[in-house]
């Protein structure tokens, strides 16, 4: 029996604010198996992104356990985390004073060993593997639009081929094409790679195109985890709500349909 | 999904000892030919280790120089997990091209396809020769005379913008006004009293050095008067202030670009230059002096000690001694400069503030040059107020 790639049991997440104590998530528990692609929603303020951020290590639960690869969160932390996780933060959080493809090549870079050559062609694959050109590579961010600052962003996470890709809003702010790209890309990553996915979203076209797994948060906790189809058999005002709405609706007619197939940056 | 390939490995640390997994190149002989066999884990992480690349580049170089009379045939059935990076050092050894024989499974072929594909030629940077110097000369020329426009515009903005507030004073931004001078005024007196007792310590123990040796112990007021009111005293201030109060309207300002709150204030058509950069200069032209008059005071307190610890000037002489030593116009002069200098710093605060581009590099570089140049317009300046007013109070 493999070791689960993420393992949270008993998290209590609790948030210090003027108004008193505010319990963010209560005795929670989430499971991520190697290989899934595992789709984290729920409301506003339900704490899916903080739930990113303590499996990174960089927020501490006020109780329970985050354990990632087998390791506590803070030994993993201490090792750095660049070749074993990476994240796409939702603003992209590029590093402004260096250009595009330094940005990528940033981990490779401080891992003091590759020569230039190497680290300059592993950098140039992930930015023209994430849809963008090759002219983007002397840019400085600031002068990106938004959605090439999420694909650059992307590309950085991935540089390592990390085993275990933390996504928080991937969609959100790219045109409908990009997104399709963005989710071929993954979906090819999974494949050949193994690589396993947490993605907080609200795009119902990301959730049902490449989730194996949908987990709902709301009351404080991970209300149902389980396969697309029997998340939404669940019976929750929220899962109601988020998936059978007008939108949601859609989104489900749609999964009925024969997949079409992805839409590739680049035909492979 | 390929659930053959293990995913994760248990522990950086253990990658230089476990021997299964140092990615390598083993050499085989089959009755087929030579099959080089490649095994562990061809990861960027993994081959990262310096013993392991340096290792594997020679292994490779090898496998180069000592070319094979027949074909060579890659296996990489036997690997434990091969990324983009480990496809890529592959990939270019084998000359960017499939070679003859190579046995993979069909995960492995779509990586390598990927990088094949993907990998392309670094564009060029723009080049540094003679001709783009000579650009970046005309535009840093060009630059400064933008500046320069910018104040000048901020000015007149500034004066029309103080006609409106006379026309109409209750509609000013008061509330704003006295929240300035709370946090450049009042909050910056502790550290400029600091500073101004210290300075007048320092300066009146070094001249009481020098007039002890001539007898002329009793001058010491002179000097001290009138370098510390008239000069000093609202440098001293004026620097300070630039320093503290410059620099944090220059972020505040750079910060309100960078979170867009400058363009949605303008679309609601609130004038920024009367609700931004008016009160911040009111603030500053009426608390400048006020702290210049403040630091003197200090250091005025600070040399009469000094004086009275170090020579035989007591505390009594000296303030008997001072207004016959330093006319008042000294301190009218002071002041009048010290509003002027306030003035400049919010001037030159909002203007390189409201310049900033909307990203991190952009705010750190306009707050150093909003600081640096603030100081440096307040010392031409005052050299200015010195050639002009030289025949007023000494």
């Amino acid at each position: 029996m493999r070791e689960p790639m993420v393992d949270i049991r008993q998290l209590w997440s609790i948030f210090q604010s003027p108004m008193g104590e505010r319990v963010i998530h209560e005795n929670l528990d989430l499971t991520i198996e190697a290989g899934e692609i595992l789709s984290l929603v729920g409301g506003s303020g339900t704490g899916k992104t903080v739930l990113l951020r303590q499996i990174l290590g960089l927020e501490q639960a006020a109780r329970g356990e985050i354990r990632v690869l087998g390791l506590p969160v803070t030994a993993l932390a201490k090792q750095g985390a660049a070749a074993h996780v990476g994240m796409l933060f939702q603003q992209g959080a590029l590093f402004s004073a260096f250009t595009v493809l330094e940005n990528i090549a940033f981990p490779l870079r401080e891992l003091k060993v590759f020569p230039p050559s190497v680290i300059d062609e592993a950098a140039m694959i992930k930015l023209r593997m994430v849809g963008l050109d090759a002219d983007a590579a002397h840019k400085m961010p600031s002068q990106l639009s938004g959605g090439m600052v999420k694909r650059v962003a992307l590309a950085r996470a991935l540089i390592m081929d990390p085993p275990l890709l933390l996504l928080d809003e991937p969609t959100a702010g790219l045109d409908p094409e990009s997104a399709d790209g963005l989710c071929a890309l993954l979906a090819a990553m999974h494949r050949d790679m193994g690589l396993t996915v947490v993605m907080v979203t609200h795009d119902l076209d990301t959730i049902f195109e490449l989730s194996t797994r949908i987990a709902v948060l709301a009351d404080r906790r991970v209300i149902v985890a389980g396969k697309p189809a029997d998340v939404l058999t669940f019976e929750h005002p929220f899962v109601h709500d988020f998936f059978l709405g007008e939108r949601g609706r859609r989104a489900v007619t749609a999964l009925r349909k024969p997949p079409r197939p992805p839409a590739a940056f680049h035909s492979l | 999904m390929s659930a053959t390939q293990p995913i994760h490995s248990k522990s950086h640390q253990n990658i230089a000892t476990a021997d299964a997994l140092t990615p390598r190149i083993e050499r085989r002989e089959t009755p087929a030919g030579v099959t080089q066999q490649l095994r562990g884990r061809w990861t960027a992480a993994d081959l990262a280790v310096p013993t392991v690349w340096s290792g594997l580049t020679h292994q490779l170089s090898d496998l180069e120089i000592g070319r094979e009379s027949s074909p060579v045939r890659w296996d990489l059935r036997q690997l434990d997990r091969l990324d983009h990076v480990g496809a890529q050092v592959l990939w270019t050894h084998w000359g960017r091209q499939w070679p003859a024989d190579v046995q993979a499974d069909d995960s492995q072929r779509r990586i390598l396809e990927s990088v094949a594909h993907f990998s392309g030629l670094l564009p060029a940077r723009t080049g540094t020769g003679w001709l783009a110097r000579f650009e970046n000369f005309g535009a840093w020329l060009l630059r400064g005379a933008d500046h320069a426009l910018g104040l000048t515009r901020l000015m007149g903005q500034l004066l029309l913008d103080l006609l409106r507030l006379m026309r109409r004073p209750r509609d000013g931004p008061w509330r704003d006004v006295s929240g300035h001078l709370f946090r450049i005024g009042a909050t910056a007196l502790p550290i400029t009293a600091l500073v101004g007792f210290l300075i007048g310590v320092v300066l009146a123990y070094l001249i009481s050095r020098q007039l002890m040796q001539f007898g002329a112990d009793a001058f010491v007021v002179n000097i001290l008067g009138v370098s510390l009111i008239r000069e000093l005293g609202p440098m001293l201030a004026a620097i300070l202030i630039a320093g503290r109060s410059g620099s944090s309207i220059t972020a505040q300002m750079g910060v309100m670009r960078v979170t867009e709150e400058l363009d949605a204030m303008r679309v609601m058509g609130i004038a920024r230059g009367f609700r931004l950069v008016l009160p911040r200069a009111l603030a500053l032209a009426l608390a400048m002096p006020l702290i210049s008059i403040w630091t003197t005071a200090w250091s005025l307190l600070g040399g009469m000690l000094t004086a009275d610890l170090s020579m035989n000037v007591s505390l009594a002489f000296f303030a008997n001694a001072l207004p016959g030593a330093v006319e008042v116009s000294n301190l009218v002069l002071a002041t009048a400069k010290s509003a002027v200098f306030g003035l400049l710093i919010a001037l030159i605060a909002c203007h390189y503030g409201l310049r900033v581009k909307p990203n991190t590099e952009s705010l750190g570089q306009g707050t150093t040059a909003s600081v640096v140049t603030s100081i440096t317009v307040v010392i031409l300046v005052d050299a200015l107020f010195a050639v002009l007013f030289r025949n007023v109070g000494i």
